[in-house]
């Protein structure tokens, strides 16, 4: 016999699920490859046809590096041409090509302002055909993610909008609520040690602040690979060191 | 003597001169004989060589010049002031010595072209009269006998002109004088009479009742489109440009332009490109006639599609390239391509977002920063000479003492670029700091040799 309580917290999930309106489509998801992060996501991993944001931690809401690649990485694991709009252009591609993003997958906008920015998000959201569509914007008004986030919705592609500010002061922007599913933490750690002296795999702090239909989390993970994927540190991930060591040789 | 250029002005030569002057002036002369004719078709070629590259209203104004309606055309050139300078560059490669002006009116911009000093000139909106005042009275493109008659009264200038009472002018003169500076200071309309290219495909509407209103616009353009889709078809073309003119009942002309970055011959992508910018069209009191035309047109023909059972096709996206394109101008729309070259900032070349694809990707293991600062920012640093990393370093202000580094990774720039570069070296650092930020720094020189650079440090880039 089966559980009431279970039944109905089904039942509730599904009258949800209609009220957010899926309009019948299955809602389709781009996996981490990670169970610890995975399993934090509603679906299992990052839905696509939604609007996502990621910022940067400390020094990189201004440089935005940290936040553009795992953006890239997320682009780099979809099928398509990739739309990377931004105002200003300081993007060094061989880093992109390095998360797994090849140069002939990109194509850069670079708008005048914000608004165009904007606009120019959101004809390729709705164009269907790319894989994902990126943005660095420093203003995203509720308005303005809510038309994103519909676009997507229409077409399936996946929006990630990577906030960039001018300034350190106007970081506080980021608390203010708009009609993105997930919102992204990208902050730097001291990288991967080393037996030898040089600098390891990359870490970053990786933090889900907000995750519609889900709770917020916080992860220590590795920054891409060449494949775009991110890694769990080998002290962290299940398993002794050793054969994590060895898988990764093996993925490298 | 009817022309001279810069060379035969410097040799001393003036235009009106007789030929037998100019011969004894520089021996060996060459002299040819006018040909009007000819020099009249050549401006032609040049209009429409213009009509193709820069604006879609644009007309020969002979004898030595063309006249051009930048408006809502400059944005796609990346500005006035690019397009001019373009403009004249392109012409001077081709053995075209040729000044440009932008003003209000056509007289404005005709009289700054030819009587400035300058080779570029851009009179900001509403200035044309402060503009004109100094130039002299040749200027306004008045009959040269009534500029002699002007110049025995002592008028030299055009400010001097414009100050007089118009009536004992118009009474001695007729209204010649009057309606030329009227054009120059865009109080009276001068509409241009646009050239058209003999083989052009054109199609045509003309309204019995005058239309205004946006969505009878889109209608319409819809029903051009189709009627100019046929027609490309027939011919084997697809558009790359098309121009819509819109004649208004105040005879004033309106153009869109829009481009693509592959023929096209598709009717609902072109309607979609043209709606796009409706909203930029002023129909004042009503549009007469509508004129779409493909002012450049390739061919185009139908292609089989290899289909394949197992793989998707990767989606077609030349219509977004376009729609944006059309947008944000066409240089604000590019791929990155790889260059083979050491030196991090010539590594990367722009190329159109749908140049064709070969795959290529930067070579080499060492990590790249994802941002590149425009250019390297010089820091202060403590440093072991010749291969050590810095212990610390200050960058906009912030000390950071450097806890682990990567390097160095030497590159040499490129000695056969410039001498400077001829034994230039920069010793590449990645290096991090205590709170995990990763930094691109490099030093100028290996270190040792004070040939191979400053051996002073800057930061180049920021890793994620």
């Amino acid at each position: 016999m089966p559980n009431p309580v279970v039944s109905s917290i089904a039942e509730l999930r599904e009258r949800v699920q209609r009220l957010e309106g899926a309009k019948g489509r299955a809602r389709t998801v781009l996996p981490f490859g990670l169970p610890e992060v995975d399993s934090r996501l509603p679906g299992g991993g990052l839905a696509l046809g939604c609007l996502h944001e990621v910022a940067g931690g400390g020094n990189g809401a201004v440089d935005g590096a940290a936040a553009a690649l795992f953006a890239a990485g997320v682009a780099a694991r979809t099928r398509g041409k990739v739309l990377w709009c931004v105002t200003r252009q300081d993007l060094f591609a061989p880093a992109l090509a390095q998360a797994g993003l090849l140069p002939g997958r990109v194509i850069f906008v670079e708008a005048g302002d914000e608004k165009a920015l904007l606009a120019c998000m959101e004809e390729g959201l709705r164009h269907g055909g790319l894989g994902a569509v990126v943005a660095e914007v420093a203003r995203l008004s509720m308005t303005a993610s809510r038309r994103l986030q519909l676009a997507a919705e229409g077409s399936g592609t996946i929006g990630i909008a990577v906030r960039r500010w001018r300034r350190p002061t106007e970081v506080a922007d980021f608390g203010q609520p708009t009609a993105s599913v997930t919102r992204w933490r990208v902050s730097v750690l001291p990288s991967a040690p080393l037996p030898v002296p040089g600098v390891g795999r990359s870490r970053w702090l990786l933090e889900l602040i907000r995750c519609r239909a889900g709770e917020s989390a916080d992860f220590e993970v590795e920054a891409c690979d060449a494949t775009g994927r991110i890694a769990l540190p080998s002290e962290v991930a299940d398993g002794s060191p050793q054969t994590e060591i060895g898988r990764r040789r093996a993925s490298a | 003597m009817l022309a001279a250029d810069l060379a035969a002005l410097r040799a001393g030569l003036r235009v009106g001169m007789p030929v037998t002057k100019a011969q004894a002036l520089v021996p060996g002369l060459i002299v040819q004989d006018a040909d009007p004719l000819a020099d009249a078709e050549g401006l032609e070629r040049l209009a429409l060589w213009a009509l193709q590259r820069i604006s879609p209203i644009v007309a020969a104004d002979p004898p030595d010049g063309l006249v051009i309606d930048t408006t809502g055309a400059d944005h796609l050139h990346g500005g006035e002031a690019a397009m001019l300078t373009g403009m004249v560059q392109r012409f001077a490669a081709s053995g075209v010595e040729a000044r440009a002006a932008i003003a209000d009116s056509w007289g404005a911009a005709h009289a700054c072209a030819r009587f400035s000093r300058r080779l570029t000139l851009i009179i900001p909106p509403g200035e044309s009269e402060t503009a004109l005042c100094d130039l002299p009275i040749a200027a306004l493109r008045l009959d040269p006998g009534l500029v002699a008659s002007l110049r025995t009264l002592g008028f030299e200038r055009i400010g001097e002109l414009v100050s007089q009472p118009r009536a004992p002018l118009a009474l001695r003169f007729g209204p010649e004088i009057g309606r030329r500076l009227d054009q120059a200071m865009a109080i009276m309309a001068e509409p241009i009479d646009p050239i058209r290219a003999p083989d052009i495909v054109e199609v045509r509407r003309a309204f019995p009742e005058p239309i205004g209103a946006a969505e009878t616009i889109a209608r319409y353009v819809g029903k051009l489109v189709m009627a100019l889709c046929e027609e490309l078809e027939r011919r084997g073309l697809g558009a790359r440009r098309l121009d819509l003119l819109f004649q208004r009942v105040d005879n004033a002309r309106q153009a869109l332009r829009v481009g693509t970055a592959l023929p096209v011959r598709d009717v609902r992508r072109l309607t979609r490109l043209l709606c796009d910018q409706i909203e930029t069209v002023d129909p004042g009191f009503g549009i007469e006639v509508m004129t779409l035309a493909a002012t450049l047109a390739e061919p185009l023909f139908a292609k089989q599609t290899i289909s394949s059972l197992v793989e998707e096709p990767e989606a077609d996206v030349s219509d977004l390239v376009d729609t944006l394109a059309n947008r944000v101008g066409e240089r604000s729309l590019y791929r990155f391509a790889p260059v083979a070259s050491d030196v991090p900032e010539r590594s990367v070349a722009r190329v159109p977002a749908l140049a064709p694809e070969d795959g290529s990707t930067w070579h080499g293991d060492w990590p790249r920063p994802p941002r590149l600062l425009p250019r390297p920012e010089l820091i202060e640093t403590m440093a072991l000479l010749p291969d050590h990393p810095p212990v610390w370093f200050t960058w906009r202000g912030i000390r950071r003492r450097v806890r682990r580094a990567d390097g160095p990774e030497r590159l040499f720039e490129e000695w056969w670029k410039r001498d400077a570069e001829l034994t230039a070296v920069r010793d590449y650092f990645r290096v991090e700091d205590d709170g995990g930020e990763r930094y691109w720094i490099f030093r100028a020189g290996d270190g040792e040799d004070p040939e191979t650079g400053s051996h002073r440090w800057y930061l180049h880039g920021l890793f994620g």
